[in-house]
């Protein structure tokens, strides 16, 4: 209390008491003092803040051809250089990076918001229910998840948003299997008696005690989640199975290159380098975040 | 582990079902004559009801036949022999690479925590989790086949003086055939694919090492050997990792059948005539069988992986066999 009180008188503006110490600002304070953490955080507002102003900072546009300027390497007029059809590599990268952080943000709060419900399902009322789905979550993680994903694109077609489709969809039982976990855990908690105990509906346990509390394993695994969606999109795209041209995703780029590799690598080189970045940054968060939220790491 | 062999089988089986529209029109494309479309659903049992059809295909499946491929008419059960193989040799050398570098690391950077040593291989291995592979391929190649020339691009052997091919294991036949001049090149050819299939591991297989290690290394019986005056690399090599392999063993299990997924990406860049790059061949050319076999042989083996890490847990740790 005594800390609150003079962390209070120090901001200029009276701060309720309640603000200053709680769980979720503890998470931050841990958070701050973790250097790669930030680092990571700082990279990917970084990554946000050029896909949405790709339109403002890109010199061309995206799929505007000039057929002379093929394959010209990096310059002061471009500075990531062209590809084999005169496009400005620079324009492509920036706007590729809209692509694979939407594509990484959806898919992974798609399989999150799936992943919940069959959780909750399996978890909180148990039985058949949960013996159903948690063979179903055991049977979709036999398979290689690139490769269901790869199986899944086969049967709709290529395109960007069934890649965005598979990918959630083989991320389900990851979540699935968290939020069960910590549902049961939860369950026979004594607050979740007494509130049973005092005639809660099943539907306002779960969502104003059990949901809130699984939250934190949710947001750790979703911030390494979008690291991988981001690469199984890119992998997809890599395979001609996810975007099609002359749509700049990065995995894309890369597979309309690779014959260009020995002449001009810089048209490898960037793309790649921007996929590696992104994916590191989303990782660095997510290892953080872990750090930061998990209480028995705190010690 | 029945439960989840069957559910497998379930959805392979459903891949084909769940083409939109007609499975014939979309696998002969638009223009095929209505006789030779329905000559296909006839082929592929289309026209009988679909517990019918899945239980000729589990018929077919237990008794060893895969189905016969659309494009080149020949039984995948057969077809697929040697493609397996490729990927067994790719993906024992990539899991060779990422289990001796990763516990190595992960030992040495436990050992020497906080050491200049440790901060450089938790950075590299960090850097690997975020690598895309094929990136990583592409840039293998670039750097040591078309630029400095040290090692070949793709490929599996000099296809020009082949060896007779017995396991179609090439590392195997060149030493049954004793031709070691083969066995050089077929490992030289090796190295880049394995090095590009193997990273992820090896990053995800030494963090994992590491952290399982700095929690053994606090513990009483590590104190007790060190105080007994063993010598510190019997103490952590004998000691301290059999008590700290458990998680690593289940992280190597996990990442070889992720492996298997990578192989995809990995064979398509370095043309390596494995699964994979056989499942991707059929994605290309719409031959269904295939790519429902294909993945069936793959997630088989993964179960199949796993089922191994957990009798290896036994024979690790002497307190499992007892519960």
């Amino acid at each position: 209390m005594a800390e609150a009180t003079t962390a209070s008188t120090n901001t200029s503006t009276a701060v309720p008491a309640e603000k200053v110490s709680g769980p979720w600002r503890d998470a931050w304070k841990a958070f701050r003092k973790n250097k790669i953490a930030m680092a990571g955080l700082i990279m990917i507002v970084f990554f946000i803040l050029i896909a949405i102003l790709a339109p403002v900072i890109a010199p061309y546009e995206f799929d505007k051809q000039v057929l002379r300027d093929r394959l010209k390497p990096p310059s002061s007029s471009h500075w990531f250089g062209t590809d084999d059809l005169g496009r400005d590599l620079f324009t492509r990268v920036l706007y590729g990076a809209r692509i694979s952080l939407w594509v990484g943000t959806f898919s992974v709060v798609g399989s999150i918001i799936l992943g919940t419900f069959l959780g909750i399902l399996a978890g909180f009322y148990g039985k058949w229910i949960d013996m159903v789905i948690s063979r179903l979550f055991d049977i979709l993680l036999a398979f290689p998840s690139i490769l269901l994903a790869i199986a899944i694109v086969a049967i709709l077609g290529p395109s960007l948003q069934n890649a965005l489709l598979a990918i959630a969809i083989v991320n389900i039982p990851t979540y699935g299997r968290l939020v069960r976990a910590k549902v049961l855990s939860l369950k026979n908690e004594e607050y979740i008696t007494a509130a049973r105990a005092i005639g809660m509906k099943n539907s306002a346990i779960l969502l104003r005690h059990i949901l809130p509390n699984s939250l934190t394993p949710i947001i750790v695994q979703g911030t390494l989640g979008i690291a991988t969606a981001i690469i199984e999109a890119a992998a997809l795209g890599f395979l001609g199975l996810g975007a099609q041209p002359p749509t700049p995703e990065w995995g894309k780029m890369l597979s309309d290159s690779r014959q260009f590799i020995a002449t001009a690598p810089w048209t490898v080189v960037f793309p790649g380098i921007s996929i590696m970045l992104t994916v590191l940054a989303f990782n660095l968060m997510g290892d953080g975040l872990r750090d930061a939220l998990d209480p028995r790491m705190k010690s | 582990m029945v439960p989840v062999l069957v559910g497998m089988t379930i959805i392979v089986f459903s891949i084909i079902h769940a083409i939109p529209g007609d499975p014939a029109e979309t696998i002969l494309g638009q223009k095929a004559t209505e006789q030779s479309k329905e000559a296909l659903r006839e082929q592929l049992g289309l026209n009988n009801p679909w517990y019918q059809q899945y239980f000729s295909y589990m018929g077919d499946l237990l008794k060893g036949d895969l189905g016969q491929s659309i494009r080149t008419r020949v039984p995948i059960a057969q077809e697929i022999t040697p493609y397996l193989a490729a990927t067994a040799e790719l993906t024992v050398a990539a899991m060779a690479f990422a289990i001796f570098f990763g516990v190595n690391a992960g030992i040495i950077s436990a050992w020497k925590q906080n050491s200049w040593f440790d901060y450089i291989c938790m950075l590299i291995a960090l850097i690997g989790v975020s690598m895309p592979i094929f990136w990583l391929g592409l840039m293998e190649q670039w750097i040591f086949s078309l630029k400095l020339h040290w090692l070949p691009s793709i490929g599996r052997m000099n296809q020009r003086d082949p060896v007779e091919a017995v396991t179609n294991l090439y590392v195997i036949d060149s030493i049954i055939a004793g031709r070691w001049d083969q066995l050089w090149t077929v490992c030289r050819h090796l190295i880049l694919p394995s090095i590009a299939l193997g990273t992820i591991p090896m990053a995800v297989i030494a963090r994992m090492t590491r952290s399982s290690m700095l929690e053994v290394m606090n513990s009483d019986f590590v104190r007790t050997a060190k105080a007994k005056g063993l010598s510190q690399f019997i103490v952590i090599y004998k000691h301290a990792l059999k008590n700290a392999f458990i998680p690593v063993l289940t992280v190597i299990g996990l990442q070889t059948g992720a492996l298997l997924g990578g192989a995809v990406l990995t064979e398509t860049i370095f043309a390596w005539p494995g699964v994979g790059r056989y499942i991707y061949e059929a994605i290309s050319s719409r031959d269904y069988p295939v790519i429902q076999s294909g993945i069936l042989v793959i997630a088989f083996i993964f179960v199949i992986i796993n089922l191994i890490v957990d009798l290896l847990y036994a024979a690790v740790d002497p307190r499992i066999r007892y519960r």
